[in-house]
């Protein structure tokens, strides 16, 4: 059991990072404070907007210089620190077992027909091996805090207030497969993509064998990270459009593709077939964050921001979305999205297994 | 008594006071063990097998078969079958021939592994209440989708759509997980045929030919058969590869590793020679290696000859015994054209396997699963083919265990047999099967009624297939391809780190 609740400006619109605390707070009841944390897309609107921006979680031990130079290690070895700093954090809240330090960075030249991909190699490569330091987020104009805590304690320990973003995700965990951690506290982020999840995986060793063939590592031991990874390897490696990607995580049932036209029957038949390693199964409630890159059905690249929910086949855990004015919501609860807007134009619960997919107006 | 070295393995006897003297037994036995002298039934115990054919037709229950309480001097080393096996080797200097698979004290894996279920943090599923899936896919997967986007008219509109692009390989559709392994027309009966094709049939399912051809009595159920491409190549024409679902090239079985086959000219009856396409009474060879394929670029030839020979129209898989270096050969078939690799365990059933080989050669179902899916899938080549795993399938726990290991589906030989009443005596090669299942006799094969046969081995694929989707629901899936290869699912108990390193699973408790 988990809170989990979205929201983007259609208008783009920067919102401060107290709303979305405010709603997570009201989730308290999902959580049991052993992990909370937020996303913010167009939190560093200034000189560094294109650079990407790793969040990394390094050990506050005596070994905190040496992993903290290991780690600058393997980001000089593809490109350029522009800049770096510890993210500014409320003293007296958590106990500061990781000092999150951010580094603003660019891929060297050299690397610039796969620089998403080197990212990517650059994550794992911390990740798999530098013992005490973890990357936590790795995209442009965004970034992951999140801490063992409850949802107000996280947000006033990364002083959530003072970022503005258009687009905000946010997450209270009740941690029941792994311990709790840090780095094991949602979101989770790979490039641009964020998720927020509720549910267990019970198809997670399918999964991550599925992903590892494609050189994927999961190693942040909670099954959450999986989902980034098969949805930047379906939509950004495969160039598969969203709505049928999101098909291949929860698939249509074979009874209901059976009856479907001839065409649409192959279809859906060759997602299940090609992609069946990453069909999730067991409960889940998902929203994903994304701002660019994603090819739609009817062909269009959306080079603009995407956030999108999901529940698993047979909905068992809630998902409701709503809307007002350029505002989109999705959530666990209800309860939530009302906290910080109480008037609603349309409230709705999705369809088990259907996806609500919000873009920005153009 | 009959003089022989080695005693009687069993003791039959008959309780006078029971007994009324019907006859029935001397004529069940198709071993001759009972012989009416007088007013009494005389049994000849050496010959008895424990096949139970007499114990279950005695209409009085005056049967029974008991372990032969001989006492043999015990020894460590010198066990009895070390000394039985000598006794009959002294006396013919021949090979000697058993039946079924390794009968070793070799650890069962499937017995030593334990699987999961949800408690409180996810929801069990209920399969009579929600959708469970079990159908499967078996070929060549595509590794990626790709799509076109075309612009169509759409109400007076022009809108892009997209389409997709790429072509998936022909596959075959199962209903359940569950096929039944290649065993040929010749070592079994047509009646135990004819209950397999009309059991298949009906759950949705595939079975294999075997090498020895396809009968014509099986024609009407050739859509749910995978033919078989043996080194013998019996019965192997153009029509016989069209007519099937797929095609089988068979390299290897588990029983019996790195030899070939025999299937004894008194055998060989009318109906049998004109499937096969040999002369009437002569014994049936299939050489060690087929002898156009003495390297796996030959191999790949020959899939691809047949798939030329069938348009590609019909998935070919490749049969190989699960040896030690199963995980590169599996490599080397996925990179041909073949749609998937059929790995069988040393506990592989078979009509007559040479004892020393299947006793001796060949490794554990459940590591060679282990091992090909890792090797397939650091080769980035696991889409490209499917696996199916054979050799010792019990029970639907075994089923499962197997696809969470790594596989898509299983073949089940032994288990259907027995679902047609085989004891597992292991005389099949004998000819003298007296429950008309490895037989040719007109007399024993007329025993078993395919309708009821059928009923037999369908009702044991739809009991596994319900106790499948039991366990799905009870790990929290609705789905069978969120169990293949999920190995988190599984835990082992009482096995070594090696062991657990090779099969890819956690200790119980971790």
């Amino acid at each position: 059991m988990c809170g989990i609740i979205g929201f983007m400006s259609r208008k783009k619109r920067m919102i401060k990072g107290d709303k979305i605390a405010i709603a997570l707070d009201s989730l308290k009841e999902r959580g049991n404070g052993k992990g909370s944390g937020y996303v913010g897309y167009g939190i560093y609107p200034t000189k560094y907007k294109d650079c990407y921006a790793f969040h990394i979680l390094i050990d506050n031990t005596p070994k905190f210089e040496k992993i903290k130079v290991e780690v600058e290690n393997v980001l000089e070895q593809y490109g350029t620190i522009v800049k770096d700093e510890e993210i500014p954090t409320e003293d007296g809240i958590i106990e500061k077992i990781h000092i999150p330090w951010r580094y603003f960075y660019e891929v060297d030249e050299k690397y610039a027909d796969r620089e998403e991909d080197v990212v990517v190699d650059i994550v794992m490569e911390i990740n798999d091996k530098i013992d005490g330091a973890f990357v936590i987020s790795s995209g442009k104009d965004l970034g992951v805090f999140k801490a063992v805590g409850w949802p107000d304690e996280v947000a006033k320990f990364y002083r959530i207030d003072k970022y503005g973003g258009y687009m905000w995700l946010a997450h209270a965990r009740y941690p029941t497969n792994t311990k709790a951690w840090w780095g094991g506290a949602h979101p989770f982020n790979l490039l641009n993509w964020s998720v927020v999840h509720n549910g267990e995986i019970t198809s997670y060793g399918t999964n991550r064998r599925f992903v590892e063939m494609f050189g994927y590592k999961c190693r942040l031991l909670t099954d959450t990270e999986v989902v980034a990874y098969i949805l930047d390897l379906l939509m950004r490696k495969h160039k598969i459009p969203v709505e049928y990607a999101l098909s291949a995580l929860a698939p249509r049932f074979w009874d209901e593709i059976d009856k479907m036209p001839e065409e649409e029957r192959e279809l859906h038949t060759a997602i299940r077939l090609a992609y069946g390693g990453a069909m999730l199964n067991g409960p889940f409630a998902i929203a994903v964050g994304t701002p660019h890159g994603l090819i739609f059905m009817n062909g269009d690249i959306e080079n603009d921001t995407t956030m999108f929910g999901l529940t698993d086949r047979i909905k068992l855990r809630p998902l409701i979305a709503a809307e007002k004015d350029d505002m989109i919501f999705i959530s666990s609860e209800e309860s939530a999205i009302r906290k910080i807007c109480p008037d609603l134009d349309r409230v709705w619960m999705p369809d088990a297994g259907m996806p609500v997919i919000a873009r920005p107006w153009k | 008594m009959i003089p022989s070295y080695v005693p009687p393995k069993y003791k039959v006897e008959v309780d006078p006071n029971k007994c009324m003297l019907c006859e029935r037994c001397t004529v069940e036995c198709s071993w001759g063990v009972h012989r009416r002298e007088g007013d009494r039934i005389i049994s000849y115990s050496n010959r008895c097998g424990a096949c139970h054919r007499c114990v279950v037709m005695c209409p009085r229950d005056a049967i029974t078969i008991k372990e032969n309480a001989i006492s043999w001097r015990s020894h460590p080393l010198w066990d009895i079958d070390a000394r039985a096996d000598i006794y009959n080797q002294a006396k013919t200097g021949c090979i000697l021939l058993s039946g079924m698979g390794n009968a070793k004290e070799h650890p069962i894996y499937f017995d030593k592994i334990v699987l999961d279920a949800c408690q409180v943090t996810n929801p069990s599923i209920d399969p009579l209440r929600e959708p469970m899936e079990l159908r499967t896919y078996i070929g060549k997967k595509p590794k990626q989708l790709e799509f076109d986007f075309v612009e169509e008219e759409f109400d007076g509109k022009k809108i892009k759509k997209a389409k997709l692009k790429t072509k998936i390989a022909p596959n075959l559709k199962l209903d359940t997980p569950i096929m039944i392994a290649h065993m040929s027309y010749g070592a079994l009966s047509l009646n135990a045929h004819l209950s397999f094709a009309k059991a298949v049939k009906e759950c949705g399912t595939f079975m294999g030919t075997g090498e020895g051809g396809l009968p014509k009595a099986l024609y009407p159920y050739a859509d749910h058969i995978i033919t078989q491409v043996a080194s013998g190549r019996f019965g192997v024409n153009e029509e016989y590869l069209m007519k099937g679902a797929a095609i089988e090239i068979k390299i290897g079985q588990g029983a019996k590793p790195g030899i070939g086959g025999h299937l004894p000219g008194e055998k060989v009856t009318a109906e049998i020679s004109a499937t096969r396409m040999i002369p009437e009474g002569s014994d049936a060879i299939s050489p060690a290696p087929h002898h156009d394929i003495y390297s796996i670029e030959d191999l790949a030839q020959l899939v691809r000859s047949l798939k030329e020979a069938t348009r590609w129209k019909k998935p070919v898989f490749v049969k190989i015994a699960a040896v030690h270096n199963a995980p590169a050969i599996a490599v080397g078939i996925a990179t041909s054209d073949a749609d998937a690799v059929v790995i069988d365990g040393y506990r592989g059933g078979t009509g007559a396997a040479p004892k020393v080989f299947r006793d001796h050669v060949g490794i554990p179902i459940e590591m060679a699963i282990a091992a090909v899916d890792q090797r397939l899938r650091e080769e980035g080549l696991r889409n490209e083919i499917s696996i199916i795993a054979s050799g010792g399938i019990r029970c639907s726990a075994d089923v499962f265990k197997a696809i969470a290991l790594g596989a898509d589906a299983v073949y089940i030989g032994t288990a259907a047999m027995v679902a047609l009443g085989c004891r597992v005596c292991g005389r099949c090669y004998t000819g003298l099967c007296a429950w008309g299942i490895a037989t040719q006799r007109p007399e024993l094969v007329k025993r078993l009624d395919p309708e009821v046969g059928a009923r037999r081995v369908a009702n044991l694929i739809k009991a596994w297939t319900h106790e499948i989707k039991e366990l799905l629901g009870a790990n929290g899936i609705n789905s069978i391809e969120s169990l293949r290869g999920n190995r988190d699912r599984l835990r082992g108990v009482g096995l070594n780190e090696k062991e657990l390193e090779i099969l890819g699973i956690k200790a119980a408790g971790e």
